[in-house]
């Protein structure tokens, strides 16, 4: 616990125990706690949003750039498998525009416009001639497939309707996947001839590599059925059938009716996350799907990710760690402000009330001082009568018991007359006009001249007198039997205070600005708070009927007053009591 | 040897009166400064023993005008107000030698004082 509280800023340690050390109505707790508070939401939160939004922006901007690539990616693909293949057909619909049956129905003929197409569009492996039974007349290529009967086939058929056909990629009698295009050529004599070629499949794939070299993922076709057209990375080989299960999952259903060139952002059946373009091949029963593989394309925002949330982790520590810094010592230093300003106020507060204590003590004197003229007449009456009174009883001369009782009793009147005397003398001295005769003087030699009328007491009561002063102390500028009547009074109430073996000490620094401290300090019974409060004022002893007037501490004050010096008090009960005294060098 | 008292208490100044009277010393007295200039110019005294303060007229003044008619008459100043010290000042610059007793006074004291201003 003590090294949890070392750790502690001071304003938190000051309300801990039951003395605070400001009385302000400044709860810096609070303060301090609201502070941060405050200052961690101002600089966190924007931050925070800051971050945030940065985040879905940018994400949602990489993935608007992934689905416009990936429909860039659609499109291009499907104009160049479009291309590919109308191209082909193009130059075979030419081929027999321009040869009549006759002039096909060569094989040295056929063989040099396969060797020519290979060598220009490319692309070819054989060629087939049929005449409009379906029957394969003449046959360019490396099968031996002439004189084969085609009519029932589904080419045969598709082109007999439509006059040309591109097929899906199929096995047929080669046992081999391929691809054919045929176009029919119709004669004046209502009779017509097909031209079949043979498309190299790895030609007409190589249309579609662009997704897959440019590492953005997957490209390939598909047709109505599902079943696979060109290779794929991940979704199979050729001919091997897309589930209809995930056609479905993935909203592919056939034929597809969405929106083309809409890319879906979905999952595949591997369960990766992939950005989905798809597009029909016109003319065909082709399918071109774009499979982007998500991962990889969010790459570089994966890594700007981390970097935000380093950036954001980062400084949220520096402000977590800066501001209660910051907060802490701005609330120490107001707390430091409010502690100085307490100390102030408390200060002035015992000014003012010295000061008012002061004029109210120098009104009771002038007031007491009246009362005591006043007093002092019908006290010179009382003792004139009560002397003469004794007089005429004394010229009796009479010795009987009567008389002696009567003279008796006038002996005690006048003696309270003397009493009431000393202490209207004693206030009259008090309220006598400032008159001061400033002289040198010594303080050790008034010290120690006072101190000799106690050196037999303390001897007797075996009390220990210190004094301290030093050597180098200029002679005062003051009144010299005024100081000593301050002192006199001091020494003689200290006494009063102690007990037999305590100590007296008395103590003379020199203080900035001209200025001489005493101090008169006993270890005796000490003064209570009550007593403490009221100590300068006359009439209030703790001697009463001990023959104390109360009037001795009254008076020094008063005298401390004339030699503008200040005096004040410090006690505890039991411990003992400090007067302090505090003079000018040059009063 | 005769002595006036003059103070404005009548019960104060007739008694101390009749007690030096009893110890054998010629003693008037008066309650106001008119009344004792007018018995000085009567009668002729030693010492006058004034109260400092009076009504209208002070001790200090009575003494000056005192003086005027009796230049050889001694003063001794009785005052309720207060320590000796504050007397003498009053009196510095007068320039001739005055006593003060403070009230109440001891009856021993000032036949004292008396006597002593007397075997001067």
């Amino acid at each position: 616990m003590a090294r949890k509280l070392k750790i502690l800023p001071e304003f938190w340690r000051s309300e801990m125990g039951p003395e605070r050390l400001t009385d302000s109505s400044f709860d810096f707790r609070r303060i301090w706690k609201r502070a941060i508070l405050l200052m961690l939401c101002v600089a966190l939160v924007p931050l925070m949003a800051l971050a945030y939004f940065d985040y879905r922006i940018s994400r949602q901007h990489l993935e608007n750039e992934i689905l416009l690539r990936t429909d860039r990616i659609v499109s291009n693909t499907k104009r160049n498998v479009s291309f590919f293949l109308e191209e082909r057909k193009a130059a075979l619909q030419f081929i027999v525009q321009d040869n009549s049956f006759a002039e096909l129905d060569n094989d040295q003929r056929l063989n040099s416009i396969l060797q020519r197409l290979s060598k220009t569009i490319g692309g070819f492996i054989d060629l087939g001639l049929f005449d409009s039974t379906g029957r394969q007349v003449r046959y360019i290529g490396p099968y031996d497939l002439k004189d084969r009967y085609y009519g029932e086939e589904l080419w045969f058929q598709a082109v007999l309707n439509v006059g040309s056909y591109i097929s899906d990629v199929y096995l047929g009698f080669r046992e081999e996947p391929h691809m054919v295009i045929a176009v029919r050529k119709d004669m004046a004599d209502g009779t017509f001839f097909i031209l079949r070629a043979t498309l190299n499949t790895a030609t007409f794939n190589d249309q579609l590599v662009y997704a897959k070299e440019s590492a953005f993922g997957d490209s390939f076709l598909i047709n109505h059925q599902g079943v696979l057209q060109t290779p794929s990375l991940f979704y199979g080989e050729v001919l091997d059938v897309f589930p209809t299960g995930e056609l479905k999952r993935l909203a592919l259903s056939f034929p597809l009716v969405t929106k083309e060139n809409q890319p879906l952002d979905t999952t595949d059946w591997h369960g990766r996350d992939i950005i989905m373009g798809y597009s029909y091949i016109p003319y065909t029963s082709f399918i071109l799907l774009v499979v982007g593989n998500k991962d990889e394309l969010m790459r570089s925002w994966y890594s700007a990710r981390m970097k935000i949330i380093a950036f954001l982790l980062g400084s949220s520590l520096l402000i977590l760690l800066v501001i209660p810094w910051v907060a802490t010592s701005l609330v120490n230093d107001i707390y430091h402000a409010d502690l100085d300003r307490t100390v102030a106020m408390r200060e002035a507060a015992v000014a003012v009330r010295e000061a008012a204590n002061a004029g109210k003590l120098a009104s009771i004197g002038r007031l007491a001082a009246g009362v005591a003229h006043e007093i002092n007449n019908p006290l010179a009456i009382i003792n004139e009568k009560a002397g003469l009174l004794g007089d005429l009883l004394s010229q009796q001369a009479e010795d009987d018991g009567q008389t002696v009782k009567m003279l008796g009793l006038i002996d005690s009147i006048q003696r309270a007359v003397e009493r009431c005397a000393s202490i209207t003398h004693r206030l009259l001295d008090f309220a006598r006009p400032g008159e001061k005769r400033n002289q040198a003087v010594d303080l050790q030699a008034i010290i120690t001249e006072v101190l000799e009328f106690f050196q037999k007491e303390a001897e007797h009561r075996d009390i220990d007198l210190q004094v301290q002063i030093p050597d180098d102390l200029p002679p005062l500028s003051s009144d010299r039997n005024k100081l000593q009547q301050v002192f006199l009074n001091l020494i003689s109430n200290a006494f009063a205070a102690l007990a037999d073996g305590d100590r007296l000490r008395i103590t003379v620094t020199r203080e900035g600005q001209g200025q001489v401290q005493i101090v008169v300090s006993d270890n005796g019974h000490g003064i209570s708070e009550d007593n403490l409060q009221r100590i300068f004022e006359p009439f209030y002893t703790t001697k009463s009927g001990k023959g104390g007037t109360g009037l001795g501490l009254f008076i020094t004050h008063g005298l401390v007053n004339e030699l503008h010096g200040k005096i004040w008090v410090e006690s505890t009960v039991g411990r003992g009591t400090d007067f302090y005294l505090s003079l000018p060098l040059q009063g | 040897m005769r002595i006036i008292l003059v103070d404005d208490e009548v019960e104060l100044v007739s008694t101390l009166a009749e007690r030096l009277t009893l110890r054998g010393i010629n003693t008037d007295w008066a309650s106001s400064p008119a009344d004792a200039l007018d018995m000085v110019q009567r009668q002729r005294y030693d010492i006058a023993v004034i109260d400092m303060k009076m009504p209208k007229v002070n001790g200090r003044e009575l003494m000056r005008t005192m003086q005027v008619h009796c230049p050889w008459l001694q003063f001794i100043f009785m005052s309720g107000h207060g320590a000796t010290a504050a007397l003498q000042d009053e009196f510095r610059g007068i320039g001739k030698k005055l006593t003060y007793l403070v009230k109440p006074v001891d009856i021993d004291v000032l036949i004292d004082t008396i006597n002593g201003l007397i075997s001067d």
